[in-house]
């Protein structure tokens, strides 16, 4: 059991994730009714508005928090206790967190930021928006520091030694997050927050876009790599096993800080300002970043396999059926897996230059991130938080609860599985994403989309309704895991974290010198991006003045 | 010390039939999103 | 660092083919003309109206295969002097900008997926097979009346 104190810190953390989790899955569940022609909103409330608040409390809030709760217990438990002074820069960085999301959140409500979570310029929203987005990261960053202090604390005291993986991935993930920030962070505190204050006139559209992808796509892998740190580190113990290999699983992490960050322009495929050259180039790296989950998929198939072959499994699929599948806490991840399958194959058709053509802000889109971030994320997310908040707070996880976790899994598994098939098949069709309801003036191409069985209005509806009553049972199970359930007081009851061992012997050193990989990431980064984004600010249009068009 | 990495002859024959299927879905896909495009 | 036998040969597979999709697209794109929307041309948003060839919007004939359509996105629509009408089998060249926030220019059923950015003039190639009325819409949040920015194009 780690200490108290830390205990406390990584649940206020959750705490946070799941009040973001509530409202946003609400904000989703009223976009599918108002899609749907279902219901009209008030005219204090705005569609748009209420897509804002979904994206940015479901894609960043609930994330994030979750994120740094998952590390702080991790790194407590693998590398020991925090100190003083790393418990008190860890809380400075939860609040100025929080302050910033509240921030944010209190412009999204009163109608002053109804820009989404790219808030694209030269959409003008409050400056009070973007500070709050600013105070966030830096939150995030001062959150950041303290594990990394903490981090090199137990360096200092285990010269020479690899450090457990938990620790190694979750210092990845960080230098990834910091590195990828650096974009967002330049284009809020030097493009924006002069321009809604006043200080400047006009804005630089295409640079503030640039810059916001070269942050937008390495904030995929920052939730990608931590439920990849739980298929890598949480799932062997589950499965009755160690971890396939230590060194691929560094190996693929730290290609994640090389590959996620030089690729941004891969969003942004369909418009001008950037050469063919420069997109394709980056096009390329992309690619690259698909190798390191190619890895991660045979490592993953391999656990299973030396795990059912060690339960008896035999023949060639045997040990499929010697996985523990009455393990929530298993079968959840699992699903978020074979989720990310086509999300990832997805992935890879976005990616592919002109085919985003296709594809580009139509529904499919939608369809995808809810496959990708929205389950293969967020449902691994769920798995954790089934042992991670009865094991912070020492209460048990009951018969009942496991039961209930059953329903909300295969609920929100089924919900997503109609949704974001409708999502894709209608965007394939061509039906826009980020719109309310609208049949273009009943036009013959409109009505026709939405004609299908499954590529239709009510298929989203039923599976965002499915979805949202999943999100409220799981909201039900964390209420209880967190203050009602019973504490476990016999060893039996108590619920472990299940970390893998992790057989370091055959582990190079070298993979754990990240100045080589920092310094190649930021090689890259000045390959991909130093001479576009030259070009762009030599070449600079007269800039464009904001506007609210809410 | 246990040698928890995996020795090189280990029966992992499932493990690539089911690698070699997420890479049939890889391929499907992508094929038909092309496919989509040239026809447009 | 140990690679499984097994995995050695997947990685080679998986190389393998994103290789081959890279190919093909690079080639298509870069040998045979298709590649995504773009240019690298600059326009003062505040003065679209008096630069060429958005003083003018909508379709000019260039020569006997090719066409020019000058398209302005603005909130919430898109400046056009009359009802758009091409030529089925010719070669048609959108240029489109915005005059205030980002847009898209996209047409159902087409390759034309065009972002409209405030400050720079996107363009695309594109030649209509089938004759027929298209969709003309914005897939880009523009504010509270996105979703009713659209128009339609007659090819015939």
């Amino acid at each position: 059991m780690i200490a108290a104190q830390d205990r406390k810190l990584a649940l206020s953390n959750i705490g946070v994730a799941y009040t973001a989790f509530l409202l946003g899955t609400l904000c989703g569940l009223l976009q599918v009714f108002i899609r749907n022609d279902a219901i009209q909103l008030p005219a204090w409330l705005d569609y748009y508005q209420i897509l804002t608040a979904h994206g940015v409390l479901l894609a960043l809030i609930f994330t994030t928090f979750f994120i740094f709760g998952f590390f702080v217990t991790g790194m407590s438990k693998s590398l020991g206790n925090f100190g003083p002074k790393v418990r008190l820069v860890s809380w400075i960085g939860f609040w100025v967190t929080v302050i910033g999301t509240v921030l944010a959140t209190a412009m999204i409500v009163s109608g002053e930021a109804s820009v989404l979570y790219t808030f694209y310029a030269p959409l003008k929203a409050s400056g009070w928006y973007y500070v709050g987005l600013a105070l966030f990261v830096v939150g995030t960053w001062i959150s950041s520091f303290a594990l990394v202090s903490h981090y090199m604390v137990w360096r200092k005291t285990n010269k020479g030694q690899l450090s457990p993986l938990f620790a190694f991935m979750t210092i990845t993930t960080i230098i990834l997050w910091l590195i990828a920030c650096l974009g967002v962070v330049a284009t809020v505190l030097f493009q924006y927050i002069p321009w809604t204050f006043g200080w400047v006139d006009t804005i630089d559209v295409e640079l503030s876009r640039s810059l916001f992808w070269y942050f937008g796509h390495p904030l995929v892998y920052f939730w990608l790599l931590p439920a990849y740190m739980a298929w890598y580190v949480i799932v062997p113990k589950l499965v009755g096993t160690t971890v396939f290999s230590d060194s691929l699983a560094r190996l693929s992490f730290v290609l994640f800080i090389l590959f996620s960050i030089p690729v941004g322009f891969h969003h942004q495929l369909t418009e001008p300002g950037i050469s063919n050259f420069w997109k394709f180039l980056q096009v390329m790296l992309t690619f690259m970043v698909i190798i390191p989950s190619l890895m991660t998929a045979f490592s993953m198939f391999a656990t299973f396999e030396t795990a059912g072959r060690k339960n008896g499994g035999k023949g060639l699929f045997g040990w499929f059926t010697k996985l523990p599948w009455k393990d929530i806490r298993f079968t959840s991840i699992f699903v978020a897996m074979a989720f990310f399958i086509p999300g990832g194959a997805g992935g890879i058709i976005n990616a592919s230059f002109q085919l985003n053509e296709v594809v580009h802000n139509t529904l499919w889109v939608v369809g995808h991130f809810h496959i990708t971030v929205g389950t293969p994320v967020a449902m691994t997310f769920m798995g954790l938080t089934f042992w991670l908040i009865p094991y912070l707070t020492g209460r048990k996880f009951t018969k009942a609860m496991q039961k209930l976790g059953f329903v909300q899994i295969v609920t929100w598994s089924v919900g997503m599985l109609m949704m974001s098939t409708a999502q894709h098949v209608l965007g394939l069709l061509g039906a826009p994403r980020r719109t309310a309801f609208s049949s273009y003036n009943n036009h013959a191409s409109t009505l026709e989309w939405f004609d299908g069985i499954i590529s239709s209005h009510v298929t989203m509806a039923i599976g965002g309704s499915i979805l949202f009553l999943s999100a409220m049972l799981l909201i039900y199970i964390v209420v209880m895991t967190m203050f009602l359930s019973p504490k476990a007081v016999k060893e039996k009851d108590m619920v472990e974290f299940p970390m893998a061992e992790s057989g370091k012997a055959s582990t190079p050193k070298f993979l754990e010198n990240w100045w080589i990989w920092i310094g190649i990431a930021f090689a890259l980064i000045f390959i991909a991006y130093a001479i576009p984004l030259g070009d762009m600010i030599q070449h600079a249009p007269p800039g464009a003045e904001g506007l609210k068009t809410w | 010390m246990a040698k928890y990495n995996e020795a090189p002859e280990a029966d992992l024959k499932g493990t690539l039939i089911c690698v070699f299927l997420v890479g049939l879905v890889i391929v499907v896909m992508w094929v038909a999103a092309y496919l989509m495009y040239t026809a447009r | 660092m140990h690679f499984h036998k097994y995995e050695k040969i997947w990685l080679v597979f998986g190389i393998v083919a994103l290789t081959i999709f890279l190919g093909v697209v690079g080639v298509s794109a870069f040998s045979h003309d298709h590649t995504p929307a773009g240019g690298m041309h600059t326009i003062d948003p505040k003065k679209v109206n008096e630069t060429a060839p958005f003083d003018k919007p909508g379709v000019t004939q260039l020569d006997d295969d090719t066409y020019q359509v000058a398209i302005v996105a603005m909130a919430f629509g898109y400046t056009t002097p009359e009802k758009l009408r091409v030529p089925a089998g010719k070669e048609i060249v959108f240029h489109v900008t915005s005059s205030d926030v980002v847009h898209s220019f996209t047409i159902d059923n087409t390759k034309v997926n065009m972002m409209a950015v405030p400050g720079q003039i996107t363009m695309k190639s594109y030649t209509f097979t089938e004759p027929g009325k298209y969709l003309i819409l914005c897939n880009e949040y523009c504010g509270t009346g996105h979703h009713m920015m659209f128009n339609e194009i007659e090819v015939y």
